[in-house]
């Protein structure tokens, strides 16, 4: 059963690529959210997938009766699925505040601090106005 | 040439606005007598080290990488440290009447004196690392001294010229000394040098041998390394006679003949040795006789004598490493003279070009002797210690089995060369007619001609003492070089033999290139006009390059678009995971067969991937987010499927909140036909860099998951969580109590990112409202 998790989670990855890769940040959060999900399927595959009775110790016992699932990768899975929420928030009103001050959704067209270089021109030089919306 | 140069002493202390006290002058007797004490220390040594008995000091410094704190007196190290200390106190006494008055006269001792000891603990290290910690700190401190005179930008560019080229050969040299003590399965020194045989059959050989040479080339100057050299000559005269008579760039030949046991007889060692040797001696003779500043003509004659040198450590012969030995020394004592005696001539009359001075004797009669003795010495006169180190030179090169005509033939050129420029430096300056100078001439003070008289006085009186020599430092440090025991007698007379007819030879040619080195020389620098490109040029360009390469890969690596960036790193990712295959190819595998999945677990993960798959897809926006939707509330039931409620209840929560807040958020946006798709070829490659990174990302959590299982730490928890923690939820244990510290991490990055997501809510309209 771990050879087809290992399949999801290239899948997972896969889409999630595709979608980071597209020129609409929109579609670059909702990639986001699929990658963290296939982070969190890799850690908990890697730590072997049993079909086992959750981590728990039974009343009148010092130790988990029997083979119960690995708790390790739980635990860290737990911390990952919080943090990435925590990222995704923060990356969702960052690209809604972006729209609100550049008016597209583009990542082409965000070109702010680091304006297109033509010839001759020297970079950095078009951001004079400096920070955006954040500062 | 002019600016470079009047004396840096007097001059530059004018140029500095502030006005410090001048340091008092028993700051530079006291300075001084730290090398002195310690040339002292070392010298009690000499009788027990000349007797066959090597002194060993150890200590552990990172036992667990085999770095010790060891240090081995032997012969050679013995010679190397009383050169070093001993020239060091004249040059610190010195320093302190040429830069009398500086406001920064106290930097430059301190700059010596680390120096110094960064040199000492290199010739006295018994351990490769020990050894490199402190060739890397003569890298460094020989900076500071290049660059003293950091308000002109030629010090500055000098230093750092010094600094990268030793400093990427040191690179080198580190490589190279690893893996010399992977082979030989030892850090030690002296425990290397006693397996010779095993490292020339071993396979790491060359390698190791390239990456040693580059290290030492490059210190010592060898061409095509030369360049840095006489553009060292930037630093304050003492500095220059200390860098470059005894220290700095012997280090190279020190290191050479260090491992001479370990790695010498082979092809490789004996023709890249003599080879590059013979080349910069003699191309550096010819650039000597080039110039016109006394401080640059003796700064490529030094080029010229660690080439000599390289070139006779190729050989086994004794005699030849018995002439590198003495060379060295001699070369050490007339060298330092020579070069104390031009910062004489500089600081007391300011200036150093040839064409200008003449006729000194009289004004600055004990300069003048000096380097009339230390001149016949570098010319290799008898009874002059130059005169057998030259013989032994000749001797040594007929002894060279291989190639004997043309190290015999180099060498009798470059020795030529020397007399000649020994004539230039020693004869010029103070005899004949006494042109203007911009200074009146007047003999030195105590302190700056004490120095080059003695050296030069050592000079003569080993030459008329030999055997002294031999017994005390030559042939212990020709045994240490070659590794077993040696007998070397030195003498004046030979008898009438062919080296002596060489020397004759030598005195003849020399004389003539004297006669018409003022002709020779107006060729040479019209031929080095029409040169298309030298090795200091070459090296700007080189310089130049390294800029605009660096400019061309952030312009295209960096071009500011966030999907180039993100290419750039899923396409490292998966190469760099893939590049691993390469590596542990037997990693690549399926794991063995586990119990299969039920037919609700597969309807799950058919269904994640549908999700996965549709939001990938979809031009609707709703339709990706409630695919969004699916995907986590899928993964939520895998893992009530997998025994982990926690993670479910968690996932559930989580992906709850994802989708409402994605829904919120693209009320207020465009849909996604609001932003042009890049060309369908842009999303082709983008869907081809997706399929690799998810197949390379599925293969090796294969591999992880065949490879076999450690359960130690989850042991640990399950029988830690109760009895240490008090807990019956292991997950929950594990968090809020074995792992707290990061659970407190978490929190506070879930609590940042609220932050900041608030701070950009309410940072009002600011400057770009909605266009």
């Amino acid at each position: 059963m771990e050879t087809a998790l290992a399949v999801l989670v290239g899948i997972l990855v896969a889409t999630s690529v595709y979608l980071m890769l597209a020129r609409n940040v929109l579609k670059f959060l909702i990639g986001l959210v699929l990658l963290s999900n296939a982070a969190n399927l890799t850690i908990f595959t890697a730590g072997r997938a049993t079909r086992a009775a959750p981590p728990l110790i039974p009343e009148g016992l010092d130790a988990p009766a029997g083979v119960v699932a690995n708790a390790l990768p739980q635990a860290l899975v737990l911390t990952a699925i919080v943090i990435g929420f925590g990222l995704l928030a923060f990356a969702l009103v960052l690209v809604y505040r972006g729209y609100l001050a550049l008016g597209t959704l583009d990542s082409e067209a965000m070109r702010e601090a680091e304006p297109e270089v033509g010839p001759g021109a020297r970079s950095g030089a078009g951001s004079g106005a400096g920070g955006g919306p954040a500062a | 040439m002019r600016d470079q140069g009047s004396g840096e002493g007097l001059d530059a202390a004018a140029g500095h606005g502030d006005a410090r006290p001048a340091l008092p002058v028993w700051i530079g007797w006291l300075a001084a007598s730290v090398p002195a004490v310690l040339a002292l220390l070392f010298a009690g040594q000499v009788p027990a080290v000349a007797g066959g008995e090597p002194l060993r000091l150890s200590v552990d410094w990172v036992p667990s990488l085999e770095v010790r704190l060891s240090f081995l007196l032997d012969g050679l190290s013995l010679t190397f440290a009383l050169l070093i200390s001993g020239i060091g106190a004249f040059v610190l006494l010195y320093s302190g009447a040429y830069l009398g008055g500086h406001p920064q006269l106290g930097r430059y001792y301190l700059y010596l004196l680390t120096f110094m000891a960064a040199m000492l603990g290199l010739v006295l290290a018994d351990n490769l690392i020990t050894l490199f910690v402190f060739w890397e700190l003569t890298t460094l401190t020989s900076y500071l001294l290049v660059g003293f005179d950091h308000a002109s930008a030629k010090a500055r560019r000098a230093a750092l010229q010094a600094l990268l080229v030793t400093g990427a050969g040191g690179l080198a040299l580190l490589a190279g000394l690893i893996l010399l003590g992977v082979a030989a399965g030892s850090f030690e020194i002296s425990e290397i040098v006693a397996s010779g045989d095993l490292l020339r059959e071993h396979s790491l050989y060359l390698p190791i041998l390239v990456l040693v040479l580059l290290g030492a080339f490059t210190k010592s100057a060898q061409v095509p390394f030369h360049f840095w050299l006489p553009n060292a000559m930037a630093a304050p005269t003492p500095g220059s006679a200390y860098l470059h008579s005894a220290t700095m760039v012997k280090a190279g030949i020190y290191l050479l003949a260090r491992l001479h046991p370990a790695l010498s007889g082979t092809e490789a060692w004996i023709w890249s040795l003599t080879i590059f040797g013979a080349v910069t001696a003699v191309w550096a003779s010819v650039l000597a006789l080039r110039q016109t500043d006394l401080k640059l003509v003796l700064a490529y004659t030094t080029v010229m004598a660690l080439g000599t040198l390289t070139m006779f450590l190729g050989a086994e012969a004794t005699v030849a490493v018995a002439a590198a030995m003495t060379f060295l020394i001699v070369h050490s004592f007339y060298k330092a003279a020579l070069f104390l005696i031009v910062g004489i001539v500089d600081h007391r009359t300011g200036t150093r070009e040839l064409g200008r001075l003449g006729g000194l004797a009289r004004a600055m009669p004990v300069t003048a002797a000096a380097a009339a003795l230390a001149a016949f010495s570098m010319a290799g006169f008898p009874p002059f210690l130059g005169f057998i180190g030259k013989e032994l030179k000749y001797e040594g090169a007929l002894a060279i089995a291989s190639e004997p005509l043309l190290v015999a033939s180099a060498a009798v050129l470059a020795n030529a060369l020397m007399v000649a420029v020994a004539a230039i430096v020693a004869v010029r300056p103070f005899f004949g007619p006494r042109p203007a100078m911009p200074k009146p001439p007047r003999e030195a003070s105590l302190r700056m001609w004490i120095g080059p008289l003695f050296l030069a006085v050592l000079g003569l009186s080993f030459g008329l003492a030999p055997s002294l020599l031999a017994d005390l430092f030559v042939q212990p440090g020709v045994t240490a070089i070659l590794g077993r025991p040696e007998e070397v007698k030195l003498a004046l007379w030979h008898g009438i033999n062919l080296p002596l007819m060489l020397s004759l030879l030598t005195f003849a040619l020399g004389v003539g290139i004297y006669a018409v080195h003022q002709r020779l020389r107006a060729a040479l620098a019209a031929a080095e006009a029409r040169l298309p490109l030298t090795a200091d040029r070459a090296w700007d360009r080189l310089l130049d390059g390294l800029k605009t390469l660096a400019a061309v890969q952030t312009r295209v690596l960096q071009n500011g678009r966030l999907t180039n960036y993100l290419l750039v790193v899923f396409v490292t990712l998966a190469l760099a995971l893939a590049g691993s295959f390469l590596v542990f190819r037997d990693a690549l595998q399926l794991p063995a067969a586990a119990p299969g999945l039920l037919p609700r677990e597969w309807g799950l993960l058919g269904l994640i991937a549908a999700g996965a798959l549709l939001a990938a897809g979809t031009r609707s926006r709703l339709a990706a987010i409630s695919a969004l939707g699916v995907v986590g509330v899928g993964i939520a039931l895998l893992f009530v499927s997998f025994g982990a409620p926690d993670l479910a209840i968690t996932q559930l929560l989580v992906e709850t909140l994802v989708v409402i807040l994605l829904a919120v958020l693209m009320v207020r946006l465009p849909g996604f036909g609001a932003v042009a798709s890049g060309g369908v070829w842009t999303r082709r490659r983008d869907a081809v860099v997706a399929l690799a990174l998810g197949a390379v990302v599925t293969a090796v959590l294969l591999a992880v998951v065949a490879a076999p299982f450690d359960r130690d730490v989850t042991a640990f928890f399950e029988a830690a969580s109760l009895p240490e923690a008090f807990g019956r939820n292991i997950v929950n244990v594990i968090l809020v109590d074995f792992r707290a510290l990061d659970t407190f991490g978490e929190v506070a990055v879930v609590m940042v990112a609220a932050l900041s997501a608030f701070a950009l809510l309410r940072g009002g309209a600011g400057r770009g409202a909605p266009k």
